[in-house]
């Protein structure tokens, strides 16, 4: 019987898996913790934030969500610590750390 | 009209036609190519004609028509394409990704040989050289065969069991452009017998979303494969099946393979396509003079049915095994690697040779088979005069090589 993807993960005998590992339900990829992928990451100054939102677009991994025209704390569970939103801030509001 | 058909004839590539238009399939991107252009060209006319409502797609090359073709098939529509020789190898790439997404494409295979030397005629090499690729695989004799094996085509491909793609192949020019008789059948049976293609998951599928050929890594990609070699093994069952109910509304009874004289034959040929109807005629002098000869022709090649060729050739002395095409490994084709090794494991206690015949569309004579029958003959007494490599018809200054 072939599984649904939350499902699916390395104990899964050949018998289940998808024919062609084929996906048949929307969004699986929120399940997917590319964050793990990190080597360095961004960290928010809410002090220095003037929440322009001009990281928003600049994230290549829509891990910057914004509400309300405002932005929150990052989705680390996505994050792949590109470092994209440090050079787009103009305000030095977001520094790279060392690790995850 | 017969019951059951009716008598015209035409050429390989014209009979291939025919059934497609029958079966009227949803998308058909191809790029031309000898000894096959003229089976996406007759399509053409037809849609042109109004006669089917097929979507042709012109593509820059093979590698595309394939590309389109999965796409297609993946958004749900049944699709195939058509090819020959360096046209297929420049499918190489993406005949695995068809394979591998599931898809049930059809191809039909004009089998040529690829280059070098450049030539265009009949070999088994194009075809032979993507047995590996996951694709199921029925060759023809004829152009009857060639018909009816696209007929039964994406029953077979398109079964939930099997999800797997199909290539009919049949022989360049011989099959292909050699006009034959052949029995059609009226369109409302054949039409009723292929189906409409209703697929369970598709791109294009309204109330679903779905991706199609993830990127997996090493924890998963023996589980997909394993699960895709299953799909080969169950077509064996539904290849079997399809056949059985196309006997019931041709009266045309088709197997894994065709045995000719062999249930009683103690020297018997193995070959693929078009050569065996030369053989048939060999034979049938032969066994006028009452030698016990006999011939395995292979219709289904993938999936390999290599216990009942073993079992159909058990009671056999001596076997040949007819290669038209070099696997260049230094001991002789791929048929005569895959037969002798099934032959092997069911302990058959015939002497085996493998011989390289019709290269390049070299033509073969019933005069050269009745010499393999005769050597055939001298090999299950001991005596060798094949060779150690050898080659039907070749000129050598060695005569050890010649068969």
């Amino acid at each position: 019987m072939a599984l649904s993807a939350d499902k699916i993960d390395e104990h899964v005998v050949w018998q289940d898996v998808t024919e062609g590992l084929q996906i048949h339900e929307p969004a699986t990829s929120k399940g997917f913790m590319t964050g793990q992928w990190r080597t360095n990451t961004p960290v928010w100054n809410k002090e220095k934030c003037k929440q322009c939102l001009l990281c928003v677009p600049y994230c290549p991994d829509s891990c910057i969500i914004a509400k309300n025209n405002k932005r929150d704390e990052f989705d680390y569970d996505h994050c792949k610590g590109c470092g994209i939103c440090v050079k787009a801030c103009p305000f030095g509001a977001i520094e790279m750390k060392e690790g995850q | 009209m017969s019951e059951k058909g009716i008598p015209q004839r035409m050429s390989g590539n014209e009979a291939v036609a025919e059934a497609l238009r029958q079966i009227n399939p949803d998308v058909m991107p191809a790029f031309p190519i000898t000894p096959s252009t003229e089976i996406p060209q007759f399509v053409s006319s037809m849609i042109s004609n109004g006669q089917i409502d097929t979507e042709f797609i012109p593509v820059e090359s093979e590698h595309s028509s394939m590309s389109a073709a999965i796409g297609s098939e993946a958004a749900g529509a049944r699709t195939l394409t058509a090819t020959s020789s360096c046209g297929l190898a420049f499918m190489w790439e993406v005949l695995y990704v068809a394979a591998s997404n599931r898809l049930p494409i059809l191809l039909e295979c004009v089998n040529r040989a690829l280059s070098g030397p450049i030539n265009i005629n009949a070999e088994h090499s194009d075809s032979m050289g993507a047995r590996d690729s996951g694709w199921l695989q029925i060759y023809a004799e004829n152009n009857q065969e060639a018909y009816d094996n696209t007929i039964q085509a994406y029953r077979i491909a398109e079964h939930p069991d099997v999800k797997l793609p199909i290539m009919i192949c049949q022989d360049g020019f011989i099959t292909s452009h050699a006009v034959e008789n052949i029995t059609l059948l009226p369109d409302a049976p054949v039409k009723a017998f292929v189906g409409t293609y209703e697929p369970e998951h598709y791109l294009l599928k309204e109330d679903e979303s779905m991706a199609v050929g993830p990127y997996a890594i090493s924890p998963y990609c023996m589980e997909a494969k394993r699960a895709q070699a299953q799909g080969m093994i169950n077509a064996k069952k539904v290849i079997l099946e399809v056949a059985r109910e196309f006997e019931e509304m041709s009266g045309r009874k088709y197997g894994f393979y065709e045995g000719y004289c062999l249930e009683d034959a103690e020297y018997a040929l193995v070959a693929i396509g078009s050569v065996c109807g030369t053989i048939k005629d060999a034979i049938d002098e032969l066994r006028a003079q009452g030698k016990k000869v006999g011939l395995l022709k292979i219709r289904v090649f993938r999936p390999f049915p290599g216990e009942e060729f073993a079992e159909a050739l058990k009671g056999c002395k001596a076997v040949a095994i007819l290669d038209r095409s070099e696997g260049y490994n230094s001991v002789g084709g791929p048929l005569g690697a895959e037969v002798t090794a099934a032959m092997y494991r069911a302990k058959c206690p015939a002497e085996v040779v493998n011989v390289i015949y019709g290269l390049s569309g070299r033509d073969v004579k019933v005069s050269d088979v009745e010499r393999v029958y005769g050597k055939l003959e001298k090999l299950a007494e001991g005596v060798n005069e094949f060779g150690a490599y050898p080659y039907l018809g070749l000129r050598s200054a060695n005569e050890a090589d010649c068969v």
